[in-house]
């Protein structure tokens, strides 16, 4: 509680005492006016000051003005009408007050328990001095290349790399898994990740400001800034809300009464300015306007404790309305970790081929490329290659030894009018050419991922139609992964270009226009495809930048699993923030009409207002808690 | 140019207030105001002098919702 809350909640406390005491002592005539004209000063300044500040900026429909006049109507009808109950005028605003007071508590306390939960940057880093002894500095200031010490029990505050000791680090806060990881001498570390066991030493790879914990913190504060469609809803709904109700009021207190006047009627002044004030108490749209983005917020803070990362309140609607999931199968249904597991070859030895290979591939970061390097560990030997070029998409072709080597996929073998032939194995078959004769192939295969079945089967019962798969890899290969996962809709063969179109073309199908198509890809070289569809999710992305760009939503992990429970916790918190949406506004509209009718009274109306918005608040702060929906 | 500040403001309407007067202040490209974590983005326009903007923006604000506070 801060300052302002306490002076608010004493001024709360004293009115309170003051009512019950007058209510005992029940003085009569002047006495009585002038006592509870003093407490309502004292509940009601700093709520009067801001009216007189709204009028003199021009805010007409300021809700503390509208307050101000509602009481303030109230008392005036208490003396018109003799009747002497200024209780009520009292009670408008003690509550409004309590309204107030459990608005700020609760909005701050909950704000604070979520950032808490996504808190994952330490305050200060450790740094040894000459002498041995540990210093701690304010994170910003070390510099990249430092080394720092962290302690047992402590948060990594910087990426970088460990030279010394060996301890096992809970990735928890960022990725959702449980499971610590172990680190050692040469190990890269992120930070946000807590080290559970031994001291290690850190070289710093990068300043604190472009670590993976200070980026992760600064998408999840930003992401409250793309506002999701409810939101704008709300935030227009809020500016004629007001102002319509108000109007409405006027009409009541002046319009019905005149008619009634000119139909030779009884006008009731009183009675229609009564209903007029009780419009003016629930003329404020707060329970919606405060409800709204605390759902969302939840939703978001909650979502990055497993390890999901949403950029936006609007990209929760999408991910919800998810229809069609494209996924990109290297690196999101399987372990995207190639492995040389044969080699064919006629008339050529196995080994050489494999040499040649690896040569050809020297400056290549293609997944492809890479297992075929590690598969032949001694690339670097006395052999001379030259003229490398590269074919995106197709293959390598480069001089060793001043002899042709060409590697590459069927395509190319046709370009280059090679004797290729297919090959009956499962798996990706990379063809290998001396000179103009062709030598073999490699055969590379990559595992399903675990968990791909599952997570599939997830996607599945929770409403996504359809899955389709899209690869740059031959048809075989994505055949194979097809099937063991039952997926029936595959484009093999696509280069990135191809992705984007088929991806279009799905995009095309939809039935529905609020269906959404989701890709998921791990975010290497589908940048284009990631921006293209209506959610983008990159995965396994920790501590690369580009996919984390790209994406709309990331999974700092590379469970495929995560895809269903992002959809989970975007329904969830949709569905909360509807019901508040028809709550806060049907509880209004009804009080409006029975407040027209004269069958609510002012008590009513106040109750209707603090209380939606303290059933609204608590509703809202639901949506944090999803480790529920984790583990259906 | 972009700079993010920190606010104090007590409702979510007042905040959306303040983010209304503050796109209209001149010398500001786009401005958002993020409640639930009690910051300000501001985007500038080219060349603008960011300390006067802000001031101006701190004023317009407090016209609106004179609770607030921006942390220059």
């Amino acid at each position: 509680m801060n300052k302002k809350q306490k002076e608010r909640l004493l001024r709360i406390v004293i009115t309170a005492v003051a009512m019950i005491l007058l209510w005992l002592i029940n003085p009569k005539g002047l006495v009585r006016g002038i006592c509870y004209l003093l407490v309502y000063a004292l509940i009601g300044t700093d709520i009067i000051k801001k009216a007189f500040a709204g009028i003199k900026n021009r805010q007409p429909f300021d809700e503390c003005l509208l307050m101000v006049i509602a009481t303030f109507g109230a008392i005036c009808l208490a003396i018109y009408s003799g009747s002497g109950d200024y209780v009520e005028a009292i009670a408008v605003m003690l509550f409004y007050q309590i309204g107030e007071f459990f608005q700020t508590y609760a909005v701050g306390k909950s704000r604070k328990s979520i950032t808490d939960l996504m808190d994952i940057c330490p305050d200060y880093a450790n740094i040894e001095d000459e002498e041995g002894n540990l210093e701690q500095v304010d994170c910003d200031e070390v510099e990249t290349g430092s080394i720092i010490v962290v302690k047992p029990g402590e948060r990594i505050p910087i990426d970088g790399t460990v030279i010394e000791g060996t301890s096992t680090v809970n990735t928890a806060a960022l990725t959702g898994e449980s499971v610590p990881r172990t680190v050692k001498e040469g190990d890269n570390v992120i930070s946000g990740c807590i080290n559970l066991s031994g001291m290690i030493r850190v070289k710093t790879t990068c300043e604190f400001e472009e670590s993976t914990a200070s980026k992760v913190m600064e998408l999840i504060e930003d992401a409250s800034s793309h506002k999701s469609k409810s939101e704008n809803f709300i935030s227009k709904f809020a500016r004629f809300y007001t102002p319509v109700v108000v109007y409405l009021a006027l009409a009541l207190a002046l319009v019905v009464p005149l008619i009634r006047l000119v139909m030779g009627m009884e006008p009731g002044f009183g009675q229609w300015i009564y209903r007029a004030l009780i419009f003016l108490v629930i003329s404020c749209p707060c329970a919606l306007v405060i409800s709204i983005p605390l759902s969302f917020f939840a939703g978001i803070g909650g979502a990055g404790r497993c390890g999901i990362l949403i950029k936006g309140s609007n990209y929760m609607e999408t991910l919800a309305n998810a229809k069609t999931v494209v996924m990109d199968k290297t690196g999101t249904l399987t372990c995207g970790v190639f492995e040389v597991t044969d080699i064919y070859s006629d008339n050529v030895d196995h080994n050489e081929l494999l040499h040649m290979a690896a040569h050809v591939e020297r400056y290549s970061k293609h997944p492809i490329a890479e297992s075929i390097k590690k598969a032949y560990c001694n690339e670097k030997d006395g052999c001379t290659v030259s003229d490398i070029e590269e074919i995106s998409g197709q293959g390598v072709k480069a001089l060793v030894n001043g002899r042709r080597i060409c590697v590459g996929n069927s395509t190319f073998m046709e370009n280059i009018g090679s004797k290729w032939h297919e090959c009956d194995h499962n798996g990706t078959a990379v063809h290998v050419t001396f000179e103009e004769d062709y030598a073999g192939h490699i055969i590379i295969s990559d595992k399903v991922k675990a968990q791909s079945k599952g997570a599939l089967e997830s996607l599945k019962k929770c409403g996504v139609n359809e899955i389709v798969m899209l690869t740059g890899d031959v048809a075989k290969a994505a055949n194979t992964v097809a099937e063991e996962l039952g997926i029936t809709r595959v484009h093999s063969d696509l280069l990135p270009t191809g992705k984007l179109e088929t991806l279009e073309k799905i995009m095309s199908e939809k039935k529905d226009k609020k269906d959404s198509v989701i890709f998921v890809g791990d975010g290497i070289n589908d940048a284009p495809v990631l921006k293209r569809a209506d959610v983008g999710i990159a995965m396994g992305a920790l501590g690369q930048d580009a996919a984390i760009e790209a994406a709309d939503v990331v999974l700092m992990d590379d469970d495929p699993g995560k895809i269903a429970v992002a959809i989970k916790i975007a329904r969830k918190c949709l569905s909360i923030v509807k019901e508040n949406i028809w709550f806060a506004i049907g509880v209004k509209v009804i009080c409006l009409i029975l407040g027209a009718l004269g069958i609510a009274n002012m008590w009513f109306a106040i109750f209707a207002d603090v209380g939606v918005m303290v059933v609204a608040v608590l509703n809202a702060i639901r949506c944090m808690y999803v480790k529920r929906i984790e583990n259906v | 140019m972009k700079k993010t500040y920190k606010i104090d403001v007590d409702c979510a309407a007042c905040a959306n207030k303040m983010e209304v007067a503050a796109n209209k202040t001149e010398g500001v490209k786009e401005c958002v105001v993020n409640f639930m974590a009690l910051k300000m983005k501001v985007e500038f326009e080219e060349g603008a002098d960011v300390d006067k903007v802000m001031e101006a923006v701190r004023a317009n604000c407090k016209k609106v919702e004179d609770d607030c506070e921006i942390f220059l």
